[in-house]
């Protein structure tokens, strides 16, 4: 699998999702495109023809607004025509904004206000557990999620129960809706936290980096404990695109002009024909 | 027996048969009657801890992984604690969780004020796509659990802890989805819900010693309310009151008027607890600070038949 040029498609598709709309959570769809694609196209056990099937692993996506970037990699993933993509939050579509498990196949828990699908996730770990089955339970909260109450209720009941099956992400992309995160209410040391909380903790300097997500994976599978597992990916919000990244505290939901579509899905192109002719 | 026992009773006999039905406690199972079973199946039930908003939210994930979860805890952090858990987690996302609240209302007592719930049926009403049943005594309880358990959604069961005396005779015709005509008659219908049950029958007697001709209807499911029972009965009294153990507003008064609003407007005096919060007591001292006694259910029979046209 070559993960970046994967990465530089599903950027692509997030981008054709958004900017046909308009308007959309870009930011934080962007900051998470390298660990969709590990798991999706590494570690998870799946079956997009069988999107129920039993004993499959799951995501639990519950920064539930990066929607458009879990669309982009279960269409590539043939869970859902690709034509979909332009349907992004237009009428009577099944790619709302925010993750709705009764619209979309392939997406296993509808999330959106912010904590609960962290809670969600863990009662589905404590599910797998008491069916035996052997599931891995991925979740990925964002930074600023992690201000939610509910998400350290949840981290009490997961280390207590031993859930080791269950393996979260926190995007750290420093960035919230209004400011930084460290502006607002900073949720470092955030490792600390989770250590703290009883918890296996593995930072990964470089969050946009598949290969550090992958080593961090293999190593949460290989802990020698009954721990769950927390890690820390230190990432960067709208990044692989230059206007998006730039825009930093305005990226969290972002008006895409189609001039701005046409320049962006110009640079994504460009930059795939360059490694292309690598 | 204490509504608390008899439900456990109950619904262990199912968890027998179906290894999906879990309970999940947030430090109440002691009161709340689940202390035998997280003994006996302590993999299925237990304590997450005092953290509602992860416990409705762990049961909205378990039950979609196959599992019949339900929640238990006192009616206010069953309701209004985690309504956008119950909201986005359970209803929008459309889970097979069963949500108990106990010691609805006045029954709270000596916990008071801030355990003394008003609004949990006007808080959950207002969520699309949830059941809300509030059962009058166990013999109606048992007959309702079987339906809830195969009702595929979310649920609200009001329970008592404590003992209810027994009222409905005959329970084997129970549909949840319907209501309970105790009596029939002729000159003023009384809705009927709860603890508030056995009030409205005394109410009953009073009055037909007095030749007023009284229907009392018991609404054990508030939503969906049974509205062609309601209309029916309010068509042929023209004069209707409401008798609930919680605010007036949000509950069966409010949604008894709903339906006669747009379908059959006649005259609706309420028996409620009427817009203002609970104290410490005991029962039947708070159900006549509250004017929800007997009486007070006579004088508003009264009150509404001079309005009857």
């Amino acid at each position: 699998m070559d993960y970046t040029k994967k990465c530089l498609e599903i950027r692509r598709d997030i981008l054709f999702e958004i900017g046909t709309l308009g308007v959309g959570h870009i930011g934080g769809s962007f900051s998470i495109v390298e660990l969709l694609v590990v798991l999706y196209y590494k570690h998870m056990n799946i079956n997009p023809q069988d999107p129920n099937m039993i004993a499959r692993d799951r995501l639990i996506v519950s920064k539930g607004h990066s929607g458009p970037a879990v669309y982009a990699v279960l269409c590539d993933k043939k869970y859902f025509p690709k034509d979909w993509l332009s349907t992004l939050n237009k009428p009577g579509t099944n790619l709302p904004s925010h993750c709705d498990m009764n619209r979309t196949p392939g997406i296993d828990m509808t999330t959106g206000s912010l904590g609960q699908g962290f809670s969600c996730a863990v009662g589905i770990a404590k599910a797998s557990k008491l069916k035996q089955d052997g599931a891995y339970i991925y979740t990925i909260i964002g930074d600023g999620e992690s201000q939610e109450g509910q998400i350290w209720e949840a981290a009490m009941f997961a280390s207590q129960h031993k859930l080791n099956n269950l393996i979260a992400f926190t995007d750290n992309n420093k960035l919230q809706l209004d400011n930084y995160t460290d502006e607002i209410c900073s949720i470092e040391p955030i490792d600390k936290k989770w250590e703290s909380f009883n918890w296996n903790v593995v930072r990964v300097k470089n969050g946009n980096n598949c290969e550090e997500i992958d080593k961090a994976i293999i190593k949460a599978k290989n802990f020698d404990n009954n721990l769950p597992t927390m890690i820390i990916l230190d990432t960067i919000k709208g990044h692989g695109l230059s206007f998006v990244e730039n825009s930093k505290v305005n990226n969290h939901s972002m008006n895409i002009t189609p001039d701005m579509l046409e320049s962006g899905l110009k640079e994504l192109s460009e930059m795939l024909s360059t490694m292309e002719a690598k | 027996m204490e509504m608390r026992k008899f439900f456990s009773n109950e619904l262990e006999k199912y968890m027998i048969q179906n290894s999906n039905i879990v309970v999940l406690n947030a430090d109440l199972a002691k009161p709340n009657g689940f202390q035998d079973l997280s003994i006996k199946y302590s993999d299925r039930v237990f304590n997450v801890g005092i953290a509602e908003q992860n416990m409705a939210c762990m049961a909205a994930g378990m039950s979609s992984y196959g599992f019949i979860p339900f929640i238990c805890s006192f009616t206010p952090f069953a309701t209004r604690r985690i309504c956008d858990q119950i909201a986005i987690s359970i209803c929008y996302a459309n889970q097979n969780v069963k949500i108990i609240g106990t010691d609805p209302g006045l029954t709270a007592e000596y916990n008071g004020g801030t355990h003394m719930s008003v609004e949990d049926i006007g808080v959950l009403r207002s969520i699309p796509n949830i059941v809300i049943f509030e059962p009058v005594d166990n013999n109606q309880l048992k007959y309702a659990l079987p339906e809830i358990l195969k009702y595929n959604g979310p649920v609200y069961i009001r329970m008592l802890r404590k003992e209810a005396p027994d009222i409905i005779n005959n329970s084997s015709d129970f549909n949840l989805f319907g209501s309970k005509i105790i009596k029939t008659g002729t000159d003023v219908t009384i809705f009927c819900s709860g603890i508030m049950t056995s009030e409205a029958i005394r109410a009953g007697e009073i009055l037909e010693s007095q030749n007023i001709s009284t229907e009392i209807i018991n609404i054990h499911t508030i939503k969906p309310i049974d509205k062609s029972t309601v209309i029916k009965s309010a068509q042929k009294t023209k004069a209707v009151i409401t008798a609930e153990n919680h605010n007036i507003i949000g509950g069966l008064y409010s949604a008894v008027c709903e339906v006669l609003s747009e379908n059959c407007p006649v005259p609706v005096k309420s028996i409620g607890i009427k817009d203002t919060f609970g104290q410490v007591g005991k029962l039947d001292y708070l159900k006549s600070v509250y004017n929800m006694q007997a009486d007070d259910i006579v004088k508003s029979v009264h009150e509404v038949l001079k309005l009857k046209k």
